[in-house]
C-alpha cells in the first residue's frame, strides 16, 4: 500500500517503515521554532519540572517577532525571558531584533528548513514550511517544552487530503486567492486534523512565495499541515540557502486520500474573506461592487510579507496615493525583504503613496501594535485571520485579501479590484 | 469558537496563569470569569478552539474553574494543548445539540459517557485514548514527562 508524502515523512522520523492514519507515533524533530509569545510559558514549564538542559541547542530556532520591537513593558518582559532562555541554553539560532524577521518568512529564507524535515513551532502558522516539502505543524507551549527537552513528540498520523489545481491563473490572482478560494469551498474545519497536499499544473506554475502563502493558511482549514512536492522551483529556492542536505519525498501513486478536490483556477478571481471567518469568501467582482469603505490597509505578515508581495503592491501603488483618511501600513516580513525592497526602489513608491513602512513584526495581524483598529473601524489586510477582535477592538472588522487587492483598496478608500486602478498589466 | 475569543492576545504576554483565567471568554462575554463556578462544564459546537496555538486559551478555561469541555469537534492544536495542560475534552456529536445552559451534567472520562441529569439522557463521547488519560491523571504533559523521565533514571 502506498503512502502520501506526509505519511512518509512521519514514518521516517518515527523509525518505522510505514505508518497509517490514526496511528499514534513518537517522532524525532528536526527543527523546533519558538517566539516571544510561546517561549516564556515553555521556559517556565521546563524550569518547573527542574529540566536543566535542552536536547540539542542547535535544533531550536528562537525569533522574537510578535510584539517586537517591544510594544510595552509586558512584551519587553516576555522578550527578556526568551533572551535569557537562549543564553542559558546556548541556543545558536537566536535572532535578535535587527536580524530577525517574521519567523515563517525568516526560517525558509535562512535555509533552516529543508524538504523532508519534521518541524514543530510554537505558532499555529508553522505549517508554512510545508511549501518546502517538510511536514511542519503548530504546537502549544507545553508541547514546545517537551520537544525542546526530549527532541521528540507524539503525533497522531493525519489522513491526507489532496487538492488539485488546473488551468492558468487570471491576472492579479496569486497563492492567497487559491487558498482563500479553497477554504471558502471546504470551510474552516474542512481539513480538520488532516494533512493537505497541494498539486496540479497551476501549482507547478505558482512561484514559491505563493506556495508559502498557501501552506501558511492550511491551518485556517483546520489542517495539521499543508504540503507541496519538491520541484525545480523549490530546488532553485533552496540553492545557496539550504543549511543541510535533504532528500525530497513524493507521494506514491497508490497512496490513500481522505478525499480529492479539483479546481479550475482560470475561473478563480481574486478573493476577499469577509468578517469574521477566513472561509467567508467572495470574488472581488462582488466585493468591489458593495462599496465597503476602509480605514486601514495592511500589507505584510507571514502570509504575504515577502518581496514578491511587495513588488505586486508597488505595481498598483506606483504613481498613486492612499485615499484621504486611509492608513496604509506596509510591513516587509524580514530584514532581507526590507533591504531588497529598499534597493529595488519600492520604498520610494510606498512613501510617495503615503504608506508607512514598518520594521518586520507580526504587529497588527494579532492586534498587537503597529496598526490596531478602533471600535467600528474596518481594515483590508493581507494577513491570515479575520476573527472577531483579531486586529483590535471586538467591534472592528478585518477583510482578508492578496496584496494587489489591499493596495488597490488603499488607493480607492474602499474594497476595490486591482483592475479598477491599473488598466493594463 | 476561536482562540481570539477564548483569550484576546493582549492578555497573553504574561506567564501569570491566574491572569488568563480572569480574561477567559472575554471576546464573547466580559463577565464570564465572574459567572463561572468551579467544576462547571462548558459545551460547544464545532471546531472549538480554532485559530492560534496560544496555550493560554485552554489554561484560561481550566483556571476559570471549568472541569471539562464537551464539543462536536475541537481544533487540533487546542485539543493537544488542552490535554497537555490537564483540561479534559470530550468529543460528542449529539450532546451539544441537547444540553442547554443550566443543565446538570455528569461525565465519565474513562468511558466517555455524558449524562444530562435534567433531561435524564445519556450520550456517548469518543473514548479518550489511554495515553491522553494518563496525561490528565498526571496533571498534564510536563508532569507526566517529569514522572517518566525520573523512572528512566
Amino acid at each position: 500500500m502506498g503512502m502520501t508524502m506526509a505519511e512518509k515523512i512521519l514514518a521516517a522520523h518515527a523509525g518505522a517503515t510505514g505508518v497509517t492514519p490514526g496511528e499514534l507515533i513518537d517522532a524525532h524533530i528536526d527543527v523546533i521554532m519558538g517566539h516571544d509569545l510561546s517561549i516564556p510559558l515553555a521556559a517556565q514549564e521546563m524550569e518547573r519540572i527542574g529540566a536543566e538542559r535542552v536536547f540539542d541547542p542547535d535544533k531550536i530556532v528562537l525569533v522574537p517577532d510578535h510584539f517586537t520591537p517591544n510594544k510595552d513593558v509586558k512584551a519587553a518582559e516576555s522578550c527578556r525571558q526568551m533572551k535569557r532562555f537562549a543564553q542559558k541554553h546556548g541556543i545558536s539560532h537566536y535572532y535578535e531584533v535587527g536580524e530577525m524577521g517574521i519567523a515563517h518568512a525568516f526560517l525558509p529564507e535562512k535555509g533552516l528548513v529543508v524538504p523532508g524535515d519534521l518541524v514543530v513551532g510554537g505558532d499555529s502558522h508553522t505549517c508554512t514550511y510545508g511549501a518546502l516539502g517538510a511536514f511542519s505543524t503548530g504546537i502549544g507551549s507545553t508541547d514546545l517544552a517537551a520537544a525542546m527537552l526530549t527532541g521528540k513528540l507524539w503525533f497522531k498520523v493525519p489522513k491526507s487530503r489532496k487538492f488539485v489545481y488546473h488551468g492558468k491563473r487570471q491576472p492579479w490572482v496569486d497563492g492567497k486567492d487559491l487558498i482563500l478560494y479553497t477554504i471558502g469551498d471546504i470551510g474552516v474545519d474542512g481539513a480538520l486534523y488532516e494533512s493537505m497536499e497541494f498539486t496540479g499544473e497551476a501549482i507547478q506554475e505558482l512561484p514559491m512565495a505563493g506556495r508559502f502563502t498557501m501552506a501558511n493558511m492550511a491551518v485556517e482549514a483546520g489542517a495539521k499541515a499543508g504540503l507541496f512536492e519538491v520541484d525545480r522551483k523549490t530546488e532553485e529556492y533552496l540553492e545557496g540557502r539550504a543549511k543541510r542536505n535533504y532528500t525530497a519525498v513524493r507521494s506514491d501513486h497508490d497512496a490513500t486520500y481522505a478525499g480529492i478536490r479539483e479546481y479550475d483556477v482560470s475561473r478563480v478571481e481574486p478573493q476577499v474573506a469577509f468578517p469574521h471567518l477566513p472561509s467567508n469568501t467572495r470574488p472581488i467582482s462582488q466585493a468591489a461592487s458593495m462599496n465597503i469603505a476602509i480605514d486601514q490597509a495592511v500589507i505584510g505578515s507571514c502570509t504575504n510579507g515577502r518581496i514578491e508581495d511587495l513588488r505586486t503592491a508597488a505595481q498598483i501603488l506606483r504613481g498613486r496615493r492612499a485615499a484621504p483618511f486611509v492608513r496604509m501600513i506596509i510591513i516587509p516580513a524580514t530584514q532581507e525583504v526590507y533591504r531588497q525592497a529598499m534597493q529595488e526602489g519600492l520604498f520610494e513608491i510606498f512613501l510617495d503613496a503615503r504608506a508607512v513602512i514598518s520594521t518586520p513584526t507580526c504587529g497588527p495581524c494579532v492586534g498587537g501594535h503597529m496598526g490596531v483598529l478602533a471600535k467600528g473601524e474596518r481594515a483590508i489586510s493581507t494577513t491570515n485571520r479575520n476573527f472577531v477582535g483579531r486586529m483590535g477592538h471586538p467591534e472592528s472588522e478585518v477583510y482578508l485579501s492578496n496584496p494587489a487587492v489591499a493596495a488597490a483598496s488603499a488607493v480607492l478608500g474602499r474594497i476595490a479590484s486591482p483592475a479598477e486602478v491599473v488598466k493594463e498589466l | 469558537m476561536d482562540t481570539d475569543v477564548i483569550i484576546p492576545v493582549q492578555y497573553t504576554s504574561t506567564t501569570d496563569t491566574q491572569e488568563y483565567g480572569r480574561h477567559c471568554m472575554e471576546g464573547l462575554d466580559r463577565d464570564f470569569s465572574k459567572k463561572v463556578k468551579p467544576g462547571d462544564i462548558m459545551v460547544a459546537k464545532k471546531n472549538f478552539g480554532c485559530g492560534s496555538s496560544r496555550e493560554p486559551a485552554p489554561i484560561a478555561i481550566r483556571v476559570a474553574g471549568v472541569s471539562c469541555v464537551i464539543a462536536k469537534t475541537f481544533a487540533r492544536i487546542f485539543y493537544r494543548n488542552a490535554f497537555n495542560v490537564g483540561l479534559p475534552l470530550l468529543e460528542c456529536e449529539d450532546a451539544p445539540d441537547r444540553i442547554e445552559q443550566g443543565h446538570e451534567i455528569e461525565v465519565n472520562l474513562d468511558t466517555g459517557e455524558i449524562r444530562d441529569l435534567l433531561l435524564g439522557e445519556s450520550f456517548q463521547a469518543k473514548p479518550i485514548p489511554p495515553f491522553m488519560q494518563d496525561l490528565i491523571r498526571d496533571g498534564g504533559l510536563m508532569n507526566h514527562l517529569a514522572k517518566t523521565l525520573k523512572k528512566a533514571i
